[in-house]
């Protein structure tokens, strides 16, 4: 799950990484509330309002602008506020700003990054740091991977303090402020381990005229798997930012994830979803969603994962593939007949059933006396749905309007 | 000839009395393998389906039945703490089918089995099996026959229908292995294609990979080094968009790392023959067969 900036900040801040003084502002007024605040607190007239979306690269799509005063503060919240937010992490559709920080301006004397991942090769969290904050970090990678100083860090004993701090002098830093980040970065990875994060990065971590450093901003993604540790990690999602099929999906235990096409899928088994997606493709057609209703699935979440499909407007087809392993296949054919008796069948619906019970799954259908396609194989029927997806839909007959 | 499990493989359920233990554990067994022992705190003394001794500690269960392999259905929150159990109670492998554990937890069970020179393979995936000798773990049997083709894969489902290929073209397998989906895992890519090389009983390999990471890279770069075998491969998730998890945890595309038309060029380059149509992997393998690598 990703965090906004703002609860980043908090989680940070409770840690003892420095972060500036800040609010969270979901109207003009609070926002306009919170600048006042800010100055009266700091002295400083500068304020920073940043909208507050699911992705990066904010200031260049226009959601964080600098200003002076509550009254201009006011007025780029009243900009920003609602608008369709475009970078180069959203795709061409955006994301609607729904919340803002607000923060006290600071004067920047240099720019750092600092960025605690999951290293799948060496198997292990890794920090990484870097003097050139505020540009991508892949760019950087790309063009001067000498210019990135990481450290792997043994689970056994976390990060210790002379870890953080060849890192912190390595960046050429000297003292208060390489003691002063070698510090943050300690409870930086504090946040990432006790919170059971899978990435932390702040881009830029930034040094000020007055050599302290402060987490200027704050990507934090959080490991679903270990959810059920944190009390606290259910109150951070914000439901706008989601698919509400997705969302859905998530709550009645399988997986969902909205596409561009027409051919619905609902498959188990990650891999063989997204290779059933690929196969569509693969035969011309394009896949509305992926799916994996998950080994264990039983009749009524079958059903529900269908009904997701079907509420999708765009499916002008269903295919579903089902190697059955755990999942047997009488239960499967059990949960699509439930779904399409109370939702009712609108498009044309292949399936392909094998492994477990396979002669029960493939009777159950035969004998529903619903219109149902079934195929011999997955090529069979990824190439039927495609088809079917092409050509108008009678709903009297169940069928595409022109038998080939 | 086979890779990690065979005839002679003792095996030890490690949550053997849970809904999924109790239920592949029998499945198990009536595929022939060898479950020597179950454990379940409190139930030490105890006899599953009246022939399986059931024990409190794995540690127990491997001194009095010399179990050498440990199959762990726990549940999440407590698989970090079950294969640490494993680790030191003197198995060599450890197969975990248990899904969800989070990424820290691997970590550390990972350093610790690292530690004590023993194997793993997933977790969160279908588990090992040589057809006709042994299954440890959750793949439909009946897909499988014996015969001298090695399959390597990160999903479950997607491995059975490969399987499922191969026998139906009558090619059998020597061992086939679910690796699992996430991020942190055992046994990898490049494990794997150095025991199916170095196994005299398999003359190629299919091997199934996913979107995410850069194991399949460097398995790439491993076959054009050491595997004088013929490998074929797909590699799923060519539509999946950038920044989605697509179920596995593993699975996800982050920045430009990733992709699946790398992993597909990677290997290309390094000889394996690679099929964009999951429909045919079976005889993509077969192509390779007769034409040997770099087909």
């Amino acid at each position: 799950m990703k965090l906004h900036e703002h609860q980043g900040k908090e989680l940070f801040r409770k840690a003892g990484v420095p972060v500036p003084l800040g609010r969270v502002a979901f109207d003009l007024d609070e926002a306009e509330a919170a600048a006042k605040a800010l100055i009266a607190e700091t002295g400083d007239e500068t304020v920073v309002v940043k909208a507050q979306i699911h992705a990066g690269g904010r200031g260049k799509g226009g959601g964080v602008k600098v200003v002076r005063g509550a009254g201009a503060a006011r007025e780029a919240a009243t900009r920003i506020l609602g608008m369709k937010l475009v970078t180069h992490q959203t795709g061409p559709e955006g994301k609607v700003v729904r919340r803002l920080l607000v923060e006290q301006g600071l004067r920047v004397a240099k720019e750092l990054y600092a960025g605690i991942v999951v290293d799948r090769d060496r198997r292990r969290v890794v920090l990484m740091v870097s003097s050139e904050g505020g540009m991508e970090i892949e760019e950087v990678a790309r063009k001067t991977p000498e210019k990135i100083l990481s450290r792997a860090i043994d689970p056994a004993y976390g990060l210790r303090g002379f870890e953080a701090r060849e890192l912190a002098f390595g960046l050429g830093l000297g003292e208060p402020t390489a003691g002063k980040l070698a510090r943050a970065l300690g409870a930086l990875y504090k946040v990432f381990a006790a919170e059971d994060c899978s990435l932390v990065e702040v881009n830029p971590f930034v040094v000020l005229e007055s050599g302290d450093v402060v987490a200027l901003d704050a990507k934090v993604t959080l490991d679903d798997n270990a959810a059920y540790r944190h009390k606290g990690h259910a109150a951070l999602a914000d439901p706008s930012e989601e698919d509400p099929a997705e969302a859905a999906a998530r709550a009645a235990g399988f997986s969902y994830i909205r596409m561009h096409g027409d051919v619905g899928c609902m498959v188990n088994g990650a891999g063989l979803a997204m290779a059933t997606m690929d196969i569509l493709k693969h035969h011309g057609g394009e896949p509305a969603n992926f799916l994996d209703v998950g080994g264990g699935a039983s009749k009524d979440q079958v059903a529900q994962a269908f009904k997701v499909i079907l509420s999708d407007p765009a499916v002008k087809a269903i295919f579903v593939n089902i190697f059955g392993g755990i999942l047997k296949c009488d239960v499967l054919a059990e949960g699509v007949i439930a779904a399409v008796r109370e939702a009712g069948l609108k498009v044309p619906l292949v399936v392909r059933l094998e492994g477990t019970n396979v002669d029960r799954g493939r009777k159950l259908l035969a004998e529903s006396g619903l219109a149902i396609e079934v195929a011999k194989d997955m090529d069979e029927g990824a190439k039927k749905a495609v088809a079917r997806a092409a050509r108008p839909f009678d709903a009297a007959q169940g069928r595409g309007a022109t038998e080939p | 000839m086979s890779i990690l499990v065979n005839k002679q493989t003792r095996v030890v359920v490690q949550g053997i009395t849970g809904g999924a233990g109790s239920f592949h554990a029998r499945q198990m067994l009536e595929y022939g393998t060898q479950v020597v022992a179950g454990v379940t705190p409190g139930k030490g003394g105890t006899k599953f389906d009246d022939r399986v001794p059931i024990f409190d500690t794995v540690s127990r269960a491997v001194r009095e039945t010399g179990a050498d392999t440990a199959c762990i259905f726990v549940p999440a929150p407590f698989c970090g703490d079950a294969i640490a159990e494993a680790a030191g109670a003197g198995v060599g492998l450890v197969v975990v089918i248990t899904e969800g554990i989070p990424t820290l937890d691997m970590i550390a069970a990972r350093r610790l089995l690292d530690e004590k020179g023993v194997r793993m393979v997933g977790p969160n995936c279908p588990g090992v099996l040589t057809p006709g000798e042994c299954k440890v773990g959750i793949a439909p049997g009946y897909v499988h026959t014996p015969g001298r083709v090695g399959v390597v894969s990160r999903s479950g489902t997607l491995t059975y229908e490969a399987v499922w290929q191969l026998s139906a073209l009558g090619i059998g397998q020597s061992t086939c292995l679910g690796i699992g989906g996430d991020p942190v895992a055992g046994i990898d890519f490049v494990d794997a294609l150095g025991m199916f090389e170095a196994d005299a009983g398999t003359d190629a390999v299919v091997l199934i990979g996913e979107i995410g990471g850069a194991a399949e890279e460097r398995a790439a770069a491993f076959v054009r080094e050491h595997v004088r075998k013929p490998v074929a491969a797909f590699i799923a998730g060519v539509t999946a968009p950038p920044g989605k998890r697509m179920g596995h945890a593993g699975a996800i595309i982050s920045g430009s790392s990733g992709k699946a038309a790398d992993k597909i060029e990677a290997l290309r380059a390094a000889g394996v023959a690679v099929t964009a149509n999951p429909a045919e992997i079976g005889v993509t393998l077969q192509a390779a067969l007769r034409g040997k690598k770099g087909s």
